[in-house]
């Protein structure tokens, strides 16, 4: 075989790094400290790049693709777990009326704003992100269906209850609109529907005024360990 | 009788004259936990009901993921994805299978329709709306566990077959999918098969246990109790393991079987409760 690996060989100096490192200083990445073009310097150069694509430039959130493939992996792990996992759509109220009366930059403070209190309302398993222009969404891994509501509402709130500076002296209350539904469980299905279900409440959420989190009815098909425990006593008494 | 490199279609215009029904029984056979002989008990079920003058179709409803073309070592030219792509009738695609009932196969290209979709949707429900007047009975293989898409299938069938092994993993497999018929599909009738049963009256245990278990957590909706039926125990057994391992149908090879005689058991049983 002549295509093995080892007989390849790369000169770093023949890549073009330029725009790479351009990207990621804007960004403001921290550029590896290791010899230039060593193996260790490159390997942190992709990594700095794989960071940044996957996250959301103004909010720092992860962004809709790397949310999707999170998506997936989540559907995947409740067909076979069979664990309750939320997902939530949450959209900024009259979003547009803010642009057009305070300009984008208000606009944009708004929705870092949002992000924040978001962010600080959820536990650290809990994958958020920025998927829209005003658009985010959250995967709650493990989430029993009676807490659902409650986590939707307290997102709302806290949200409610913030004010966002976009000028001095200028103040604005936003409010946010929630959809949700649960990952089929035990059942193998895809990221788009479970989308779709989700969006489906948000138009819901919309349509009644906004301010507002809709959920999906979900009936829990969890087996319990309490479940598990009666399914074995008799197999296992007989094996003693 | 191994290989059966189908080219030529089925006969499906139906010439027999049509014993008891207008359209097909449809059986949708699950199982939760994949490796549990699910697909064995479809074909030899199939198998039994043919040898009962019964038409069956047996469809491979999990759209690529099922292995009855392994189970019986068939290497079909036209499968459902041609059907799908409409690059073939659905007539062409309907082939005759060892054991006297026919399959419609999904073919490796369908597992990009292995998600449901609204056009998923509507051309598996298109299918078993065109092929159940020609059939009376048609089997609905599924891959292990349940996608959206086997989900589907079942709720287009009119009797579900669970199939378990009385293995931990493959019991708690099959409650969970019951569970899931039960709460989501509003099921209160599933019919279960024990298989590879160590000793007589394990499937009775296995059954009641289960019965139990759902009763007290799936709960009774007002008027409906849940019934979980046993329809079958099928012992662990030399032959169906030889069987399997040749790729051929054990009501054909070692009909003499308890496995065999428990699944022709299986047939009358469905035959007695479907009129």
């Amino acid at each position: 075989m002549e295509n093995r690996l080892e007989n390849i060989f790369i000169d770093p100096h023949a890549l073009q790094f330029d725009e790479a490192l351009q990207l990621l200083q804007q960004a403001g990445a921290m550029l590896p400290d290791a010899q230039p073009y060593g193996q260790e310097w490159l390997q942190a150069i992709i990594d700095a790049l794989c960071d940044l694509s996957s996250k959301d430039a103004l909010t720092g959130l992860v962004n809709r693709r790397s949310f999707e493939m999170a998506m997936s992996r989540e559907v995947d792990r409740v067909a076979r777990s069979g664990e309750p996992a939320l997902l939530l759509i949450l959209d900024i109220d009259h979003f547009k009326a803010v642009n057009d009366s305070y300009g984008h930059a208000a606009g944009d403070l708004v929705i870092k704003a949002v992000a924040a209190v978001m962010a600080q309302t959820l536990r650290p398993m809990d994958t958020l992100a920025r998927i829209g222009g005003e658009e985010f969404a959250v995967i709650l891994p493990n989430c029993p269906s009676s807490f659902g509501a409650t986590v939707a509402e307290r997102i709302r709130e806290r949200v409610a209850e913030m004010k966002v500076q976009v000028a001095p002296g200028k103040q604005l209350n936003v409010t946010i609109s929630v959809g949700g539904a649960f990952a089929p469980q035990w059942v193998r299905s895809s990221s788009l529907l479970w989308m779709e279900r989700a969006d489906r409440q948000l138009y819901r959420a919309k349509a009644e005024g906004r301010n507002r989190a809709c959920l999906e009815a979900h009936v829990e098909s969890l087996v319990s360990a309490e479940e598990k425990g009666m399914l074995f006593a008799l197999t296992q008494q007989e094996g003693v | 009788m191994s290989t059966t490199t189908s080219t030529t279609a089925a006969p499906v215009a139906s010439t027999r004259v049509s014993t008891s029904r207008e359209v097909a029984k449809t059986l949708a056979v699950t199982s939760g936990k994949g490796g549990v002989g699910k697909t064995m008990v479809t074909a030899n079920l199939a198998a039994a009901l043919a040898a009962r003058g019964q038409k069956v179709l047996v469809l491979d409803a999990d759209l690529g993921l099922a292995n009855l073309d392994v189970v019986l070592n068939l290497h079909p030219k036209i499968t459902l994805h041609d059907v799908f792509t409409e690059k073939a009738s659905l007539e062409q695609a309907i082939l005759p299978a060892p054991g006297g009932f026919y399959v419609l196969l999904a073919g490796s290209g369908m597992v990009e329709y292995s998600r449901l979709t609204p056009e998923v949707r509507d051309k598996l429900l298109s299918i078993i709306d065109q092929v159940k007047p020609r059939f009376d009975w048609v089997l609905l293989d599924t891959g292990a566990g349940i996608s959206d898409v086997v989900l589907y299938a079942i709720s287009l069938a009119t009797d579900v077959l669970v199939v378990a092994t009385p293995e931990p993993t493959s019991l708690t497999d099959a409650y969970a999918t019951i569970k899931v018929l039960a709460t989501q599909q509003d099921r209160r009738h599933v019919g279960l098969v024990v298989n590879q049963a160590t000793r007589v009256g394990e499937g009775k245990l296995i059954c009641g246990q289960l019965q139990q278990v759902l009763q007290r957590f799936v709960g009774p909706t007002p008027g409906q109790a849940f019934k979980l039926e046993l329809l079958a125990e099928v012992k662990s057994d030399l032959s169906v393991r030889q069987a399997v391992l040749k790729r051929q149908l054990l009501l054909e090879h070692f009909p003499g079987s308890d496995a065999a005689q428990a699944i022709k058991g299986l047939a009358n049983k469905l035959l007695g409760n479907g009129g």
